[in-house]
């Protein structure tokens, strides 16, 4: 090891109200100059841990209560807060997840770099401010003269994850940490600050630690990966071994459930017999070949708007059916639409204009207050995207189930309830012991499964899906995406699918709709995905990351003359 | 310069938005002190024990009371909106000179409470925060806990009880001044500015020493509220994601604290202590008759046992009044101090 | 239930203060109902060769100008103070969050014109307003009750319509509508509940200020009259005494006001864990 990081049997402990908990159980890592190394695991695996410790970061509750973090020399386990300091931007720095609260709201972002200049280099506040603009033109911000005195709210998430990258780049520091750094972008914005990202480090030859919950995003831009599961590393190796060959069953499970452009949903169904052995799954009804031509049309949707005043148009002139039992996914990315779309068709919200048709009765024109005392409400249900914010805190897993059977069913607290929601609750893969349990004592994968045996108590024709498993784990989410696959040919449901994950839509929907700024830009069948008739659809369909399992091509770390353009 | 224009175009929208929360308030003030009390006409007149039903009517007339409502209601906003707050009839001088002479005693004693308020609790929630869960955290913790339960008239009582009567270092609570001293050149009615400008320093001393006690009554009954504000608001700043952001990149800890928590913290302080200076006014009537200040409240409150109407409307109006300008200030202060606000 | 009762006593082993505060209220519940039978003076009877007197074996807090047993007022006043305070405050919660709630989730015009009424309404100096009130309404206990609900009421609307707004757009809310609740029902039956925890807090520590209110009220010589003992008259006649010395006309009753705030503070915060389902494990 030339100067580069070696961590040895690192131990973290947090320190909580339930006594101490183990978040990392002594990991070891290696990293070379110049490489970059992806860290991947799901939530609670220790991988943002391993972060904060080599930075000294961790939150006070958090001790490093064995080993060693060797960085250039010095074990960073051991330094004076003083020399932490010195240590921290100038030779390890770091960029974070959500770069909008990450920088401080209130001060002008040309000054918060040169704050980052002046804590290493003894420079006036003119030079400072000349460096700070230069390091806006290195991270490519569109009109960096002006961009200096503007305020973080003033930026796109895009744009502040850039003047994040020129902080951290500021006292050009031989080793970058990135913390999930592209999460909650878009995913052409994730394309071009990975990009950037990659070209930086290339040219600086500076190391770079990814930390990711993404395999196709570490399989993308890292030359090393670790595996990391519960604060152990379970699996490491070159990028292309561990693709190709994962050889600890945590990370051929993490590679099977990963979406690909390829997998289908089977690929999905072996994952959730793997891990999910204690339910008995009912026996997977053949799936029945859909077509969209033959069939009757459940929903048809005609000009819908959404206004919110005369100039902001959240929804402009959009138009598509659902068939009966047929799935319509219906993708975008932030700001077009696309939820909007999802809450007027379940009549949550008014919409401005246009015609909602459901089973040829305009829904669209019974206003959402009263809706509640329709027929078709029972019709109509939804699946929400936060599984901790969908579920009433104050109800148990049973009253959450039974809230719809006993308003839209009018089915009085007894015997025929208890069946039903028993009966519902094992559909969606619920113990009978959970129907006592409070949401908080859930995992987040069973509160997918709660809201999920919610809607589908009463039976609707149409499941209305925002982001269903978008805050979910890999896994989890290869699970749930599962459930509703079956769920959905069990009982002839439609779905409306509203989701950024165009892999997830793929092995959805027979059917997609895709949205940009509040209106449609292209619809189709799955043909859309092999052949885009849209710029758009295809620069969307380019940005996601991904590994190709068949091991023709992973591609490497981007070496700065491919950018040089 | 946009920053400047955005903030007088803001200016000036609260300044229009709040004109129906100033009206709203004449009109509830007309309202309680019209409808529901006993007739003042028979008030006035039953001082004198021969007063008959004649003089009552004619007392009415002269008041204005045999008139129909929205017509009394109309005739009083026309005579609000003229400066015209009536008279008093227990001083027979009018409301708005009354008022406007006790005013500075009220307004020197409630900013002097706010400075002290300020200068102690900013730092001592500073501190409380910087060194969370320590011995000074749960002793400031302690003290706001106490103090919230504490009432002014007993704390101030207390005072006077520990530094006039056991210590004999604060004089006895009679009043802004002491009665030896020259009474003062009235510039501007608040007699620490006042004497200073003279050069009456002896003088100025014995302003200090009445404020003093008067004053540390009111900041303590807004000292609670006001650390538990900048500790919760410093402890949130230095747990967020910038300040994380500030430490990744080396920053010297005092800049941390200093330029990106406290700027930060002290955002919903300043909203807090426009509310706070509200809430002092209301409390000078307890301050301001536990030490015989002469400020407005103890006028209004003279003139509310003597059932004298006027001067209670005038003062609420005039409480109101401040209430909006102080939200104006702290609003435009804030929208120097946070560049969010400006777009909306 | 029984569950939240197990959840309470498991809160309350953790947190020796709250259990102080919870026995302290409890205590003043048992004064304010025993009265009577506890005072070791009659409380209305003057002594006046025995008047001003310090603290001494036989009148343990002293006796006042009209040589009557301080302890034995103080433990009557009890009795009225809690009256006032208590109904004061449940008057206006109950009116005031119920209002505000369903403003809060209905939004739209009838939340403007509410929210422009309470701004108003807090633009005056809210305890001059109590005054004015009382003032005009006339010295009478059912008159400070009335005072101090209605310049309660603001604070409630306020607290719950910024409550309900946060929670109105969460998921739970929304699979509501979705599973057939009307607006009335979604108000009563998830957010009510749910806010509840929060509006205890508020109930608590508004106890305590409405105590102080009250207090504040008679020792300006509004509200109650003179020989009814209550702590704020008490400490107003009392408040004369004070530059001769006379300190324990105005420290007992401004100590058993500022213990009792104090306790109700307390048990607010303590509450607050009880109620959160969240804190269940």
């Amino acid at each position: 090891m030339t100067g580069g990081l070696s961590i040895d049997d690192l131990q973290v402990v947090f320190s909580t109200r339930n006594g101490p908990v183990e978040a990392l159980r002594g990991i070891s890592l290696e990293l070379g100059d110049g490489e970059t190394l992806g860290v991947v695991g799901e939530s609670g695996s220790g991988k943002s841990v391993t972060a904060y410790a080599i930075t000294r970061l961790l939150e006070t509750s958090g001790k490093i209560v064995n080993g060693r973090i060797v960085y250039k020399g010095s074990d960073i386990t051991r330094l004076s807060e003083s020399d932490l300091r010195t240590m921290r931007g100038a030779s390890i720095s770091m960029i974070f997840q959500n770069p909008r609260a990450a920088l401080n709201p209130i001060r002008a972002i040309g000054l918060q770099i040169a704050d980052a200049i002046r804590a290493h280099t003894a420079v006036t506040a003119k030079e400072a401010r000349a460096e700070a603009l230069d390091l806006l033109k290195s991270v490519m911000i569109r009109d960096p003269e002006a961009r200096l005195d503007a305020y973080p709210h003033e930026l796109s998430g895009g744009m502040c994850q850039r003047v994040m990258i020129a902080i951290a780049i500021a006292c050009r520091p031989h080793l970058l940490i990135a913390d999930e750094p592209t999460t909650g972008l878009d995913v052409t914005t994730q394309k071009t600050v990975m990009t950037l990202l990659a070209r930086i480090t290339a040219e600086r030859n500076m190391s770079m630690i990814l930390i990711t919950h993404d395999l196709g995003l570490a399989a993308q831009y890292c030359d090393k990966i670790v595996v990391m599961e519960n604060g152990r590393i379970v699996e490491r190796g070159t990028t292309r071994t561990i693709f190709l060959n994962p050889q600890h069953p945590y990370t051929r499970r993490l590679v099977a459930a990963s979406p690909t452009p390829t997998s289908t949903i089977d690929d999905l169904a072996r994952v959730a017999e793997a891990e999910q052995t204690t339910h008995a799954l009912s026996a997977r009804p053949a799936a029945k070949p859909y077509s969209i031509t033959d069939g009757a049309i459940l929903l048809q949707i005609r000009n819908l708007t959404k206004r919110y005043s005369s100039n902001i148009i959240a929804v402009n002139d959009v138009s598509f059916d659902i068939p009966v039992g047929g799935s319509v996914g219906l993708v975008g990315e932030s700001g077009s639409g696309k939820t909007t779309v999802s809450r007027m068709i379940s009549r949550l919200i008014e919409p401005s204009d246009g015609k909602i048709i459901f089973d040829s009765k305009d829904i669209g024109a019974i206003p959402a207050r009263v809706f509640h005392s329709v027929a078709e409400r029972r019709d109509i249900q939804l699946v929400f995207q936060d599984p901790d914010g969908s579920l009433n805190p104050r109800f148990s897993v049973f009253d959450c189930i039974a809230d719809p059977l006993r308003k839209l069913e009018k089915l009085r607290n007894g015997k025929e309830l208890r069946e039903r929601v028993r009966e519902t609750a094992a559909r969606a893969g619920l113990a009978d012991n959970l129907l006592s349990r409070f949401p908080h004592q859930l995992s987040g994968g069973q509160k997918a499964r709660v809201g999920i045996a919610r809607a589908i108590s009463i039976r609707p024709r149409l499941l209305v899906l925002d982001e269903p498993t978008a805050a979910l784990d890999v896994s989890v989410q290869a699970i749930i995406l599962n459930l509703l696959d079956r769920l959905r040919r069990e009982d002839n449901m439609a779905f409306l699918f509203v989701s950024h994950d165009l892999n997830v839509v793929r092995m959805m929907c027979e059917r997609v709709v895709v949205m940009r700024l509040g209106k449609v830009e292209e619809i189709g069948g799955s043909s859309l995905f092999g052949n885009p008739q849209s710029p758009y659809t295809r620069s969307l369909l380019d940005a996601i990351p991904h590994f190709d399992p068949n091991g023709q091509q992973i591609k490497a770390l981007p070496k700065a003359n491919e950018y040089s353009r | 310069m946009s920053v400047w224009r955005s903030i007088a175009r803001r200016f000036i929208r609260r300044v229009i938005s709040s004109i129906p929360a100033i009206i709203g308030v004449v009109i509830v003030t007309f309202i309680l002190m019209r409808v529901l009390p006993s007739d003042p006409a028979v008030f006035f007149t039953s001082s004198s024990v021969t007063a008959g039903q004649a003089e009552i009517d004619s007392m009415r007339k002269k008041m204005g009371l045999d008139q129909p409502l929205p017509l009394q209601l109309g005739m009083y906003l026309r005579d609000v909106a003229r400066g015209d707050l009536g008279n008093s009839l227990t001083t027979n001088q009018p409301v708005v000179k009354d008022l406007l002479r006790r005013l500075p005693a009220s307004l020197e004693l409630t900013f002097v409470a706010l400075v002290l308020a300020l200068a102690t609790s900013i730092p001592l929630g500073v501190l409380s925060a910087l060194r969370s869960g320590s011995l000074i955290d749960h002793a400031v913790r302690f003290l706001c806990t106490i103090g919230v339960c504490m009432p002014t008239f007993v704390s101030g009582l207390m005072l006077v009880y520990v530094f006039y009567y056991l210590l004999g270092i604060a004089p006895d609570p009679t009043g802004r001044i002491d009665i030896f001293v020259a009474s003062p050149p009235d510039i501007t009615g608040f007699l620490l500015i006042d004497l200073a400008l003279i050069g009456d320093w002896a003088g100025w001393r014995s302003a200090l020493d009445n404020i003093i006690l008067p004053a540390c009554t009111m900041a303590l009954f807004v000292l609670a509220p006001l650390t538990r504000m900048t500790r919760a608001s410093m402890l949130g700043v230095l747990g967020s994601e910038f300040v994380r952001t500030a430490k990744s990149v080396g920053l010297h800890s005092w800049r941390i604290v200093v330029v990106y928590a406290l700027r930060n913290a002290l955002l919903p302080v300043l909203t807090m202590a426009g509310v706070v200076f509200s809430t002092m006014l209301g409390a000078n009537v307890l301050v301001e008759k536990v030490f015989s200040w002469p400020g407005v409240a103890s006028y209004a409150l003279d003139a509310l046992m003597a059932s004298d109407y006027a001067p209670v409307q005038g003062f609420v109006l005039l409480m109101a009044f401040i209430f909006v300008l102080v939200n104006l200030t702290v609003d435009v202060l804030y929208g120097m101090a946070d560049p969010r606000v400006s777009i909306e | 239930m029984s569950s939240t009762l197990s959840h309470a006593v498991w809160v309350l082993r953790g947190n020796t203060i709250t259990t102080c505060a919870i026995f302290g209220v409890f205590c003043l519940c048992i004064f304010a109902l025993f009265a009577p039978w506890l005072t070791p003076f009659n409380p209305l009877a003057t002594d006046v060769a025995n008047a001003l007197q310090p603290p001494n074996a036989r009148h343990v807090f002293g006796t006042d100008q009209l040589g009557r047993d301080i302890l034995s007022r103080l433990i009557l006043a009890t009795r009225l103070d809690l009256i006032i305070a208590a109904s004061a405050v449940v008057l206006s919660f109950a009116i005031g969050s119920l209002i505000g709630s369903f403003c809060g989730y209905l939004g739209g015009w009838i939340d403007r014109i509410v929210g422009r009424i309470v701004d108003v309404i807090m633009a005056f100096p809210l305890f001059v307003l109590a005054m004015a009130m009382v003032a005009v309404l006339g010295n009478s206990v059912q008159n400070i009750i009335i005072a101090t609900a209605f310049i309660n009421l603001p604070i409630y609307i306020r607290f719950a319509r910024a409550e309900v707004n946060v929670k109105r757009d969460m998921g739970w809310v929304e699979a509501a509508r979705a599973s057939g609740h009307s607006d009335l029902s979604v108000t009563v039956r998830y957010l009510l509940p749910n806010i509840m925890p929060a509006m205890t807090v508020q109930i608590s520590l508004n106890l305590g200020w409405a105590i102080i209110n009250a207090a504040g009220l008679s020792f300006l010589g509004l509200g109650v009259v003179a020989p009814t003992p209550e702590w704020g008259i008490m400490v107003a006649e009392g408040a004369r005494f004070i530059t001769a010395g006379q300190w324990w006309l105005v420290a007992f009753p401004g100590l058993a006001l500022m213990l009792t705030v104090l306790c109700f503070n307390l048990m607010g915060d303590g509450l607050r864990d009880i109620l959160d389902p969240r804190m269940r494990t």
